[in-house]
């Protein structure tokens, strides 16, 4: 919403100075967004009168004009085509900085003359384009003067930003009732005596809704108008919708523009000799076609709402007129129309249309409901002060829709809710001003009622918010919240900690956090087990992010190839986020998702790089699930991931049965190769939500620790199984042999070779044996060997490699 | 005796001038070996009357001892002159760079939440959260954002096709807010509340200042007593501690939010002088969030008698702060995984933010 300074002051008596009116804004709620002074850079250039141009003697194109500054004749050569005796212009002095052409003036010699000075355009103001000549003043112009205040460019033109409950301040006299109630000044009042009708109104107006549609257009007031001029309109009319960005149009166009933004009342004007019959207000029909103003052509349905005369619908009411009806400079006869439209109807019609015009912008927003009629009266004089002619007895049609509310109201709740204690005449007066009522109601409480304009007033809330806003929330005193207990709970339950955990701990090892989109495109997607169709948006920003991820690889794996496209091939990524599954709430789960792409470090002198593989994913894996307090020795490792992973190099890990809790793996070459990425990429998914729920400990305190007095005692073993055969069947079968006295075991060796005889491999083991109360013996030990090769034996078939 | 100090000398110079381990045990071996030239003399011994063999007998012990002595010191020397050769030829180049140590990094928006967590939970103030994919009940309806209202237009929805397209209140979008969250704990449990909801938020909305996803923290205080002195009390220690700036201007404006009656906007203060843009105490301010107290009416629409509590919510956009506090420039480039952006504006694992080791690495 803009405004002058100037156009306030016509509804506010104040003396403020524009900072104080900006601030006062700003914390009532009409935030400034911007403020533009016009004069600046211009100051110094003054009216002056040209006494005499004549043409220069060595140049067909050139005046050399003689001109008056107020104080001083000075000579000067000008190439303006309008550049005549005793017109008034502006100029700039020598030394002067002018803005449109970044020049700072001297006295410059042209073809033998000396110019002191110049006589400036438009442009070389920074005013307009316009350099068709200089600017050319009122013949009573003084002379003299600075040239902003003639020109009306000394009033500045604020902009501020409207929140949607304040439709009342889409006029600058709203905006002006809130800064009088805000200590600025007074509200000035408006003329809306009507003026009597010459003649009765040969244009009538039907109402024609069905019974469900009735408040799509309750209530309409309208004036037919004859003998008239719709010229252009005046200067100061003109100026005004400049200065705010609007384009002059013709009297009657401009006159329905200024109500808009003065008084936030939308009109619209029909040239009443094109019109055929009466004017209906009905549903849309079909072939309800009209060529809009704005030179499109919309088409109404039936739940909008048109403006038709017997030759069908030429407007949607409350969004845009149409230009079979509209008015042009041969307009004698007009007839004006001033409406409440519905303010959900009126959204639905322009976001089905997708037309947002000022009349819209107001409609939906609620425009006063009571001030059909001064609209009305309101134009009508400006109409006969500007175009002429005289009006007709108004015709009406429906009735006001009822708005009249009246809100019990606590003045303590000013103290209570709003944190800062007003006197009782002050809230009065606040809300007086701002065009409540206000009653005595019994024991102190206040009967308010809400005026026309403010439809958004409904409750004892938004009265305390009136009033506090107005008074000021820089005047509310700080309270410092209290604390509940001396020492707060943590704020994060056991199981909002894990994401946490899970985080740091990837960032510990060495692993880059990422956050991606909760999008993707639908093809990447495919490749990851796919999405469901309620995982499809509707609308989506773009078609390449048009699912919801059902994985969070495929956005890390596009990441890396994007960083190997800018030449960093190598990549260690992990994002700690949400996947969906559905469009329910338990649909979407936590995963700790990683990949790493490409050597595991840079070519170093001390150690050789090597390519990242399943083991790298597997041990993000395990240590994700390690620091959230999983038994990772408990848990089952089985080669069945999903179809993404490397068929043969990748598995899940399982707790129990059913409940897998991680897949890690080489992602498949086939999904690399159609997402164009160059791999090996080893990736994990740890499905943090999975985890069971951390019971309630009984206490911090861990098991009690033995520590054996007696040395372990280590045998190594070297068997030979199956290639098929699991290292961890094979060590699980070693450490169970002797559950009493072997503590572990572990692989720390595996060889694959022709010698071994196709099909075969070779697993060595170390075994820790623990002796508990007493120093073994050889025959003990060796016992102890024996059933180790025996359990293996049993559980792979394997046997000693000799 | 005459020849034994002869003895003496000739092998005390042998013992010194032994040039190396090898050759002092040479030198060892040809005085105290087997057939060492002591070893001989007092074999010898057994040829001699008693009280010469006496004499004697210690006059050679004591050689033996004072020899062996010698060799003893002189070895040590020569093992320390050894080792400090040694020593010298082990020296390493030690500009060369240790053995190579992938260092991780935690995203800027995950440190900004656990910053932004860190401070509320310690007003007392526990984490919830909601789905992404919300109803359009929870989103906007029970908000007081009905539909056609213009504030609903405001918001850039996406929709999603489930929850039955006819019926408005159970279509599915992505929330555009974290708000919803507010709904979702006020309609699971009893107040009092004190809640934040940090998350990913969604807008069907694309340019230099907009993402279709970022992230917001809401919070949301329910009691029988709060009012706005405790939201400002609340709101200027959360601004003060998350910028480090103890005496950080901060200023409330009246403004709108449909759940929110009377509703405010938070500006922090700042300057730009000389062209650099600074946090603190300025002739600028910077918005920075959005609050207010909860509308009667969204209490009412969760089930709370809204003539007995009252209280405050607020939301804050997580980017946004990361941006000011960390001079970050580009909202577009917080999701697009470049790994040089990462490695700059990334946190170390163990920079755990925390009220008493500290907000900020």
């Amino acid at each position: 919403m803009k405004f002058t300074l100037g156009w306030l002051k016509e509804h506010l008596e104040t003396d403020a100075p524009l900072e104080k009116i900006l601030d006062r804004l700003t914390m009532v709620g009409l935030e400034v967004e911007q403020v533009t002074d016009r004069a600046k850079g211009l100051e110094t250039f003054v009216t002056a009168k040209v006494i005499e141009a004549r043409p220069h003697p060595d140049a067909d194109r050139l005046r050399v004009c003689r001109v008056f500054n107020g104080s001083e004749e000075i000579e000067l050569v000008c190439g303006a085509p309008n550049a005549r005796t005793d017109m008034i212009g502006v100029f700039a002095a020598s030394g002067a900085y002018i803005p449109g052409t970044g020049i700072t003036l001297k006295p410059t010699e042209i073809r033998g003359i000396t110019s002191n000075g110049m006589l400036l355009s438009e442009r070389e103001m920074n005013l307009s384009d316009d350099h068709d000549g200089i600017v050319d003043l009122p013949e009573d112009t003084p002379i003299g003067v600075p040239a902003v205040g003639i020109m009306g460019l000394d009033d500045p033109i604020i902009e501020i930003a409207i929140t949607p409950n304040r439709g009342d301040c889409l006029g600058v006299r709203g905006i002006a009732r809130d800064l009088a109630a805000a200590g600025l000044g007074r509200l000035k009042s408006i003329t809306t005596e009507p003026v009597p009708g010459a003649y009765e109104s040969p244009i009538g107006v039907t109402l024609d809704f069905p019974e469900d549609m009735r408040g799509a257009c309750p209530y309409f007031a309208g004036r037919h108008f004859r003998g008239i001029t719709n010229g252009e309109s005046p200067k100061w009319l003109k100026d005004k919708l400049l200065a705010i960005g609007l384009r002059p149009i013709s009297a009657l166009v401009d006159i329905t523009n200024l109500m808009t933004f003065d008084l936030g009342r939308p009109l619209h004007v029909f040239d009443a000799t094109k019109l055929a019959g009466g004017l209906t207000l009905r549903p849309g029909a079909a072939g309800d076609t009209f060529l809009a103003l704005n030179d499109r052509e919309y088409e109404a349905d039936g739940e909008m709402t048109v403006i038709a005369d017997s030759n069908g619908a030429d407007a949607l009411g409350g969004v845009i007129g149409g230009t079979r009806t509209g008015c042009d400079e041969s307009t004698t006869e007009v007839f004006l129309e001033s409406a409440y439209f519905d303010p959900v109807r009126t959204a639905a019609t322009g976001r089905r249309l997708n037309l947002m015009t000022d009349a819209r912008y107001r409609f939906e927003r609620g425009v006063d409901p009571a001030f059909l009629i001064d609209g009305i009266e309101i134009a009508t004089r400006l109409i006969m002060d500007i175009c002429g002619g005289e009006p007709s007895v108004p015709v009406m049609s429906g009735r006001e829709p009822t708005w009249q509310r009246t809100i019990p109201f606590d003045p303590n709740r000013v103290a209570s809710l709003g944190g800062v204690s007003i006197a009782g005449e002050e809230i009065v007066r606040i809300l007086g001003t701002l065009g409540f009522a206000v009653t005595e109601a019994a024991a102190g409480r206040l009967d308010v009622s809400v005026p026309s304009w403010r439809g958004d007033v409904v409750g004892e809330a938004c009265l305390v918010e009136e009033v506090i806003r107005i008074h000021g929330y820089d005047k509310i005193a700080v309270v410092v919240p209290p604390r509940d207990h001396a020492l707060p709970e943590p704020a994060l339950d056991a199981v909002k900690r894990r994401r946490s955990v899970a985080r740091r701990t990837l960032a510990a090892r060495g692993l880059i956090e990422a956050v991606t989109y909760s999008f993707m495109p639908s093809p990447d997607a495919e490749h990851f087990g796919g999405v469901s169709p309620a995982m499809r948006l509707i609308n989506p920003i773009s078609s390449d992010l048009d699912v919801m991820r059902p994985s969070i690889l495929p956005n890390l794996i596009r990441a890396a190839g994007r960083n190997a496209d800018r030449g960093q091939s190598d990549a260690r990524l992990f994002e700690v986020g949400p996947q969906y599954a559905g469009d329910t709430p338990d649909d979407q789960s936590m995963v700790a998702a990683g990949i790493r792409v490409g050597a595991n470090h840079d070519r170093h002198w001390a150690a050789a790089p090597r390519a990242h593989d399943v083991f790298d994913a597997k041990a993000d894996a395990v240590a994700v699930l390690a620091a959230l307090g999983v038994a990772t020795d408990r848990l089952q490792t089985v080669a069945e991931a999903p179809a993404w992973y490397h068929p043969g190099r990748s598995g899940v890990l399982r707790q129990g049965p059913k409940n897998i809790i991680a897949a890690f793996g080489e992602i498949n070459p086939r999904v690399l190769q159609a997402m164009d990425i160059a791999g090996p990429v080893a990736a994990f998914e740890v499905f943090v939500d999975a985890l069971p729920a951390p019971k309630a400990k009984r206490g911090a305190a861990r098991p009690y620790l033995t520590l054996e007095a007696l040395h372990p005692v280590n045998r190594d073993f070297a068997f030979i199984v199956d290639a098929g055969v699991a290292a961890e069947t094979l060590l699980a079968a070693a450490r169970n042999s002797d559950k009493a006295m072997i503590a572990a075991a572990n692989l720390f060796d595996l060889y694959e070779g022709e010698n071994l005889g196709a099909g075969k491999k070779s697993l060595a083991i170390n075994v820790v044996i623990q002796p508990a109360d007493k120093t073994l013996t050889d025959a003990e030990i060796d016992a102890i060997a024996d059933k180790v090769v025996a359990g293996v034996a049993k559980a792979t078939g394997g046997s000693l490699r000799g | 005796m005459q020849d034994i100090e002869e003895l003496k000398t000739e092998l005390m110079d042998q013992v010194a001038g032994a040039a190396d381990v090898a050759a002092l045990e040479e030198v060892r071996v040809s005085a105290l070996g087997k057939k060492g030239r002591i070893t001989q003399l007092m074999k010898g011994l057994g040829a001699l009357g008693p009280d010469e063999r006496k004499a004697a007998g210690q006059a050679f012990n004591a050689l033996k001892d004072e020899i062996a002595a010698a060799i003893d010191g002189r070895k040590d020397g020569l093992a320390g002159a050894e080792l400090d050769r040694r020593l010298l030829e082990e020296r390493a180049d030690i500009t060369l760079s240790p053995r190579p140590e992938p260092e991780g990094r935690v995203h800027p928006i995950s440190q900004t939440i656990d910053e932004v967590v860190a401070i509320l939970g310690e007003m007392g103030f526990r984490v919830a959260e909601g789905p992404d994919i919300e109803d359009d009940w929870h989103n906007f309806t029970a908000l007081n954002i009905p539909a056609d209202h213009p504030a609903r237009q405001e918001h850039d929805t996406f929709y999603m096709p489930g929850g039955g397209s006819d019926d408005e209140a159970e279509r599915m979008v992505l929330r555009t807010h974290t708000s919803p969250v507010q709904i979702r704990s006020m309609t699971n449990s009893e107040p009092p509340f004190r809640v934040i909801a940090p998350g990913r938020t969604y807008r069907c909305d694309y340019d230099a200042t907009h993402s279709p996803m970022f992230h917001q923290v809401e919070g949301l205080w329910i009691d029988e007593r709060t009012h706005m002195g405790h939201l400002k009390g609340c709101l200027i220690e959360f601004c003060r501690a998350f910028f480090g700036v103890d005496d950080l201007p901060v200023r409330f404006r009246a403004s709108y939010f449909p759940f929110t009656e009377p509703s405010a906007e938070v500006d922090i203060g700042c300057t730009r002088d000389g062209g650099e843009f600074r946090i603190g105490h300025g002739d600028d301010w910077l918005e920075i969030l959005g609050c207010g107290m909860v509308n009667p009416k969204v209490l009412d629409n969760c089930g709370i008698d809204s003539g007995k509590y009252q209280g405050f919510a607020f939301g804050m956009g997580v980017e946004r702060l990361a941006m000011l506090k960390y001079g970050i420039p580009d909202l577009r480039t917080f999701y697009e995984s470049d790994l040089r952006w990462l490695k700059h504006y990334g946190f170390r694992a163990l920079d755990v933010p925390g009220m008493v080791g500290g907000l900020a690495p």
